[in-house]
């Protein structure tokens, strides 16, 4: 590892002021990507700047149409929160398949956000429930967020400060893990609003990263039930293929994840 | 049986500094003035190395040298060596390539060392390291072994045409030919088994030490066998002599047969300590591991069986191409040969069998032998063999095997082997029982009618341990003798050290070993101490791998025993004034048998120190050594038998039952015994369904990091109900047979005949990945 200065701010103005400053500076929020990547020399932040330890940036509130989740709580405070099990069971159950204990909980919601990896498991619930990512900046509306692989619409030095879930009639995540990394070979979050409209986004299987599956979803909306969807064809058309998947096989994930996630959402 | 003797299932004396986080490893070791070596890796399959360039290093701070493969050989340190000398079919000796430590002029695999950078911290040599500048020019490389054979393919080695190293074969076949001409059913089948990455917990790490005064190395490693580490650094790589030259493998994280070999970073360490004239220590990571520890298996064969109209087997014909990588480590050239063909009569009596190995370079981590070694690749392809021969003859696999089991022993299979002892019926039938083999047909009806696929799988192997015979492995093209030695120790106060030259790094020596001597003479094991790993401590050893270490070690320490017995029994006979004949030993104690007359074996000790009133003409002292040179290979052997799920929506196996009936001889500890069967049967299942090291087709590695090498976890691996059936071994004095392979050697095949067996499908290569079975089952 290079050599970095380690910051531990209390605010997130205090945060983003330090990140000005910084010649090369990075955010920390969980740090799963970006320490392993500076233990190998891949990166060399002057600044690092711990957001894991800011009050305004931890915890989980009702609000009046969903949740609200803090963008450093970590994942094993989203899996075990009452108000999350309560209002979005969905998204506590996604939250405790993320890696293994010890990342669960350091990990949070925000750096995972952030990160965009492919195979992450958030943004399938981000983009699926139309949630809405709110930044010490601005708010940005699920579909507009993630850009492709490792990419988001964030600017430089932004920082996410929350996600608010709009509640949902009905919501449910199927994952089937990556064998290795235990990451989402494919992983697929199915949520149906109030009005009835259907929201479906897969994970883990996309060259572009995480996408809706409108195949699914107009499906889905036809008839909310895992035996609506044994007709859909999935295409293996731009998906991800590597030893662990081959393209034709995520497309099949994706089906079977849904129906599968469908059947928990009940 | 005392309570800490043979059979009890002792609690392991070593796990208190182990898990008090109190182990010592190499890397925990801190010498003064310490360097730190970083190695500067080719990123290149196969690349011709044009210059280097550490000008800007050497400026660098903290940086000591920069040292490179040129001045390896301009101090004429010898190459690495391969240590079994194997001859192909047309007589000629095998064809091996030379391997620097560090590359002067070519590269042949993605991490190989060009160059070390000694600097005074790590972080300042990784620094400097990336300021040398390697120029390259890149040449056409391949990774897979039946690319590398084919005309036109990049060449490796000039030594070696066409990047083989042998054509070898074993066995008559014009006695096989005859046996398939007469043949009423033929069953053949293609498969590869997989290369696997070791992955030791510890990654290989060393410390050298020069002192100028002496002119004296010492050497810190992460070794299996310390005696032959200084035995081949001494005699062929010319850095130090045998004398002038102390190794110490202190803790050892596991070692699973990577940590055997001689490998290019100690002797570069020891080379460069001399030349800096400070300690130099590297430490590996866990990418160096995967890129530079020895890799295993990775065999592509064909192979056919001939029955007559009775299903009786008539022979066996099978040709293997073995990737070697791009250098013959240590002892590669065994592991395919006379650890692979000799084992392929598996149970079964095989009237004739023929085995073609064609051993192949390629642009690929060095493989060598990996727990089980070549044991796993011979029991696979017979036992699915078996599988699909049951299939194809539509016969119960079961009882396949059973009809062709060999039953009367001694047994002199055609491949070498022969078999002392084993009851192959009892281990199957145990098996079969703990399983309810006989109602698996309405299981599978009952999930079939629930649309879920079920399999059951059998794997029924044999193993040779008990490494080995000198004057057979001699005979064999073995560089080395495989005895073992022990020295016994009684102190004055009589408490007791064994010295042997086996190396515990997982097996439990510190206990097991105490035991053989606690049933002995009836002391407790905390009297008792194992010294190992120092070649400064240790008269010499072997080492361990190979489950060798009871049956050779074990049966050492035995015949030190008895010398040290005799002694004693004198010494208390003289002090009691009886006849030696009519000593006993019970409970630590020398008792006149049939009288309360006795002697502890304190007394007995401090007369033997003191010297006061020994016999006539008895030297003084209590300490024998013995070397031990076993008459045979041992034969574990056992049945395993898997019990799958498949979920066909996703390729998915899960285990629904893991059996293991195991016949390893007499137990010394049978806690242990389980622990090292769950152990070997975690890395079978590993290589079944988890683990591959894939490269590729440039000779770039895929898989170099666990995101993409899957390890098994515990919720990978069902609960396995393990059981034992004992025939004792009848080569050796505790009848002992050995157990660290067997889990790795038998399980692969059961796993993957469950799985063909739920999916109906025998067309499956290991790893079965979700991803293969799904494919498997729907094209």
């Amino acid at each position: 590892m290079y050599e970095t200065t380690y910051h531990r701010p209390s605010s997130i103005d205090e945060a983003a002021a330090l990140f000005s400053k910084g010649k090369e500076a990075k955010y920390l929020a969980g740090g799963h990507t970006l320490i392993p990547v500076m233990k190998q020399r891949l990166a060399s932040p002057s600044d690092v700047i711990d957001l894991g330890k800011i009050k305004e940036l931890i915890g989980v509130e009702p609000s009046g149409d969903g949740i609200v989740v803090k963008a450093a709580t970590t994942h094993y405070d989203v899996a075990t929160s009452d108000t999350v099990k309560k209002a979005l069971p969905a998204l506590a159950y996604l939250a405790s398949l993320i890696g293994d204990p010890a990342v669960r909980h350091r990990g949070t919601i925000g750096g995972s956000l952030a990160n965009n990896d492919p195979a992450a498991d958030y943004p399938a619930a981000v983009l699926a429930t139309g949630a809405t990512v709110k930044t010490n900046k601005r708010t940005i509306a699920a579909d507009e967020f993630f850009k492709g692989l490792f990419s988001t619409a964030l600017e430089d030095g932004e920082i996410i400060t929350a996600v608010s879930f709009p509640v949902q009639a009905k919501a449910g995540y199927a994952k089937f893990p990556h064998p290795a990394s235990r990451f989402a070979l494919t992983g697929v979050f199915v949520a149906k609003t109030p009005s009835g409209d259907v929201r479906v986004a897969a994970t883990g299987a996309s060259q572009n990263g995480v996408m809706r599956i409108p195949a699914i979803e107009a499906a889905l909306k036809a008839n909310w039930s895992a035996g609506a969807l044994d007709g859909v064809s999935i295409s293996a058309d731009g998906l991800l293929s590597d030893i662990h998947g081959s393209a034709d096989y995520r497309a099949n994930l994706i089906k079977v994840m849904a129906q599968r996630a469908v059947t928990a959402a009940g | 049986m005392g309570v800490e003797g043979i059979g009890a299932s002792v609690v392991r004396k070593e796990d208190k500094r182990f898990i008090t986080g109190k182990g010592r490893y190499v890397d925990d070791i801190k010498l003064v003035g310490c360097t730190h070596a970083h190695f500067i890796r080719s990123p290149h399959a196969h690349a011709k190395v044009k210059g280097i360039d550490s000008t800007e290093a050497m400026k660098m701070p903290g940086v000591i040298a920069v040292l490179t493969g040129q001045q390896l050989v301009d101090d004429k340190i010898g190459n690495l060596i391969c240590g079994w000398a194997i001859t192909s079919k047309d007589g000629s000796p095998m064809k091996m390539g030379a391997w620097p430590a560090m590359a002067p002029e070519t590269v042949r695999f993605v991490g190989q060392a060009v160059a070390v950078v000694i600097a005074e911290t790590k972080n300042q040599a990784k620094d400097a390291a990336e300021a040398v500048v390697v120029n390259y020019e890149e040449l056409p490389a391949v990774a897979d072994v039946r690319a590398a054979i084919k005309s036109g393919a990049p060449q490796l080695h000039p030594e070696a045409p066409g990047n083989i190293i042998y054509d070898w074969h074993l066995g008559d076949e014009a006695a096989v030919n005859a046996a398939f001409s007469k043949a009423a059913n033929v069953v053949s089948l293609d498969l590869t088994n997989n290369r696997l990455a070791p992955n030791a917990m510890e990654p290989r790490a060393a410390i050298a030490d020069y002192d100028a005064a002496e002119e004296h190395f010492t050497l810190y490693t992460t070794s299996q066998n310390p005696h032959v580490a200084r035995l081949v650094l001494s005699a062929f790589y010319n850095v130090a002599p045998e004398h002038k030259l102390r190794v110490i493998a202190p803790d050892v994280g596991g070692g699973f047969g990577s940590k055997i070999y001689i490998y290019p970073e100690e002797m570069v360490a020891l080379w460069a300590s001399k030349k800096v004239g400070r300690p130099v220590k590297w430490t590996g990571d866990r990418t160096e591991a995967f890129l530079t520890d020895a890799h295993g298996r990775d065999h592509v064969s064909h192979a056919e069986m001939a029955f007559d109209k009775d299903n009786k087997i008539l022979g066996l014909r099978v040709k293997t191409h073995a990737n070697f990588g791009a250098y013959m480590s240590l002892f590669s050239s065994a592991v395919p040969t006379y650890l692979y063909a000799t084992l392929l009569s598996g149970q079964y009596l095989i009237p004739a069998i023929y085995a073609e190995v064609i051993a192949v370079y390629t642009n690929t981590t060095p493989v060598d032998a990996y727990r089980g070694a070549g044991r796993p690749e011979a029991s696979y392809l017979l036992e699915r063999m078996m599988e699909t021969a049951a299939r194809q003859l539509k016969v119960d696999p079961a009882e396949l095997r059973k009809k062709n089991f060999i039953t009367s022993f001694p047994y002199q299979t055609p491949v070498i082997m022969a078999y002392d002892a084993g009851d192959f019926h009892a281990s199957i039938d145990a098996a079969m029982k703990a399983i309810d083999y006989a109602g698996f047909a309405a299981r599978k009806a009952k999930a079939k009618s629930e649309g879920k696929l079920r399999g059951i799988g059998v794997s029924c192997y044999i193993e040779a341990c008990g490494i080995a015979p000198s004057k057979a492995v001699g005979s064999l093209g073995a560089g080395v003798g495989l005895w073992e030695s022990a020295e016994i120790r009684v102190n004055p106060v009589g408490t007791i050290e064994v010295l042997t030259g086996t190396h515990s790094h997982g097996q439990s020596h510190e206990t097991t070993f105490c035991q053989i001597i606690a049933e002995r003479l009836g002391v407790p094991i905390s009297q008792v101490s194992i010294v190992h790993g120092d070649t400064d401590k240790v008269q010499f050893g072997m080492g361990t791998y190979g489950s060798r270490s009871i049956a050779v070690g074990g049966t050492a320490i035995v015949k030190a025993m008895e010398k040290v017995e005799a002694k004693a029994k004198k010494i208390a006979a003289h002090a009691l004034e009886a006849s030696e004949n009519d000593i006993v030993i019970e409970n630590g104690e020398f008792k006149v048998t049939g009288t309360d007359k006795s002697i502890a074996l304190p007394m007995v000790a401090l007369a033997a120190y003191t010297a006061h009133n020994l016999p006539d003409g008895m030297e003084p002292g209590l300490k024998e050594t013995a070397f031990y040179d076993p008459t045979n290979f041992t034969f574990p052997a056992g049945a395993y038998i898997c019990e799958v799920e498949v979920d066909a929506a996703t390729g998915k196996t899960s285990f629904v039952n893991f059996v293991a009936a195991d016949d390893f001889g007499r137990l010394i500890n049978p806690m242990v015994v389980e622990g090292q069967v769950h152990g070997g049967l975690a890395q079978g299942i590993g290589q079944a369904l988890l683990e591959h090291a894939v490269y590729d087709g440039n000779g770039q590695p895929v898989t170099a990091s666990f995101m993409d090498y899957t390890m098994p976890r515990a919720d990978d691996l069902p609960s396995f109900k393990v059981s034992h059936t004992t025939t004792l071994c009848p080569g050796n004095p505790l009848g002992v047979k050995g157990c660290g392979e067997a889990g790795a050697i038998g399980a692969s095949a059961a796993v993957i005949n469950a799985i063909t067996d739920a999916i109906g499908n025998n067309k499956l290569e290991m790893p079965a990945t979700p991803d293969r079975v799904w494919h498997a089952i729907h094209g």
